[in-house]
């Protein structure tokens, strides 16, 4: 049981880390006034290596920390990393970990997810219809950046993900 | 046989993913409609939160405060070092106190203009604050100042810095406090023409801020055609949240509306968003009577 709970707390201190780097060190390192999305990179890895339950879990605590601080209702980002976590973690099934190019590409796709959901529910419902300028000034900067970030950040999770396995295996095998 | 039926009965017993998926959506929703309609939203849950985040969240600031000061330094170390290599040390030695002297006068010019800025609005009681952190992502602007209830802050205070208006407390925990600039997309003001004293209503917007820097503004009565670019912009006096004659900044484009009844252009907002450091918050909220 502790075993299990080990990946939780690893899990919860990584978005605790990328969440205070994402609002004050990468503010800082803002290019064309644009930050990296630190989260959705931590949400949708965790989810692909992990699956859907993971990924779920994942995204509900760090919408929960944005929405402590950011959100004028509890529950909006919850909602939409949950969402999130949820569909990126589908695509467990054909990953290959040590290829980079699905995970990067998913980590797009969470970004571009995450971006839209920004602008339908709180853009789009104020009759604001300009998507075409808001993709090309904001969400693709964005993406871009965030995915640079996530060279980094994927393969340093996925060696602390495979340590973890191995942990949670030798658990396993002695109980057995 | 014994160790399949256990592993049988645990499968069973473990939700599928669908099922949390559709619990975990249902709670956000509840709390959602919660937030809406009653006005509440975290409450102790955020300051649980507070005391894990500030104490990291001002140590990571000072970090990225002194990195973008090492950069500054190495780009001056560099021009200098190609003009004249051969007072190399000397040079280092007078840019290392420089910048040291420079970030002293830097904090002394900061100080002064919040003191100038106290002669200002007199008659306001004010608390001045740090900006520890900002919005994570890049659709709002909304930061967080250290400061909080325990220091007197509350919901709807006016923040200002430099000479003009930054925006409104939106959240309060213990020890820190949201702030919505004015410049976020989904803001709005209650403005006034210093001169002439007609309405209009200032906005945030992304496009516009952009583009060249600016915030937009409309509804502004057209009859009265006194209104050119530089004119002031101040908080109005019906505004319901905003504190009476704020500087929001200046007019840099007005044209005519379609209905030919209104006008509205761009506003070049007083205060250099994209460098908060130090602002102050009024301690007074606007009352009604």
């Amino acid at each position: 049981m502790i075993r299990l709970l080990v990946r939780k707390v690893v899990e919860i201190i990584a978005v605790i880390i990328l969440f205070s780097l994402q609002i004050t060190l990468f503010k800082r390192l803002e290019i064309a006034s644009v930050s990296p999305n630190l989260l959705i990179i931590i949400v949708a890895t965790v989810g692909l290596l992990s699956g859907s339950r993971e990924g779920m879990f994942i995204g509900f605590v760090s919408g929960l920390f944005i929405d402590m601080y950011f959100s004028s209702y509890l529950g909006v980002y919850a909602l939409i990393f949950l969402f999130i976590g949820y569909v990126i973690g589908l695509f467990k099934q054909i990953l290959i970990p040590t290829d980079i190019k699905l995970p990067l590409f998913l980590i797009l796709l969470a970004d571009f997810m995450y971006n839209g959901f920004v602008y339908v529910f709180q853009y789009m419902f104020r009759g604001d219809f300009s998507f075409v300028y808001y993709l090309t000034n904001v969400v693709m900067p964005e993406m871009m950046y965030t995915i640079i970030v996530a060279l980094f950040v994927y393969p340093i999770y996925l060696k602390i993900s495979n340590s973890l396995d191995e942990y949670e295996k030798k658990g396993a095998s002695k109980f057995g | 046989m014994l160790g399949n039926v256990k592993k049988i009965s645990r499968k069973k017993a473990k939700l599928s993913n669908k099922y949390v998926l559709l619990i975990l959506s249902t709670i956000c929703v509840i709390s959602i409609f919660i937030g809406l309609n009653f006005n509440i939203s975290g409450g102790p849950l955020k300051n649980v939160a507070d005391f894990c985040f500030v104490p990291m969240q001002k140590g990571l600031n000072n970090i990225g405060l002194y990195l973008s000061n090492r950069m500054e330094e190495l780009k001056t170390i560099r021009v200098i070092m190609k003009e004249n290599e051969a007072l190399q040390n000397k040079v280092d030695e007078l840019l290392s106190e420089n910048a040291n002297l420079k970030l002293e006068q830097y904090e002394l010019e900061s100080l002064r203009e919040l003191y100038a800025l106290d002669k200002k609005y007199p008659s306001y009681k004010k608390t001045a604050a740090r900006v520890i952190s900002k919005d994570p992502g890049n659709w709002f602007d909304t930061f967080i100042i250290d400061k909080g209830s325990a220091d007197g802050i509350e919901v709807d205070m006016n923040v200002i810095a430099g000479s003009g208006l930054v925006g409104i407390v939106t959240d309060v925990r213990k020890h820190s406090a949201t702030v919505t600039t004015i410049i976020n997309d989904s803001s709005n003001v209650s403005g006034m023409m210093l001169s002439t004293s007609d309405y209009c209503i200032v906005r945030g917007s992304i496009k516009s801020m952009n583009d060249n820097q600016t915030i937009v503004f409309d509804t502004l009565n057209y009859l009265n055609d006194m209104i050119t670019e530089g004119e002031q912009v101040v908080t109005s006096n019906i505004s319901d949240k905003y504190l009476e004659g704020i500087l929001i900044g200046y007019v840099t484009t007005i044209k005519i509306d379609p209905n030919n009844l209104t006008k509205s252009g761009t506003i070049t907002p007083i205060v250099d968003f994209a460098h908060l450091e130090e602002v102050l918050v009024i301690l007074e909220k606007k009352k009604y009577d």
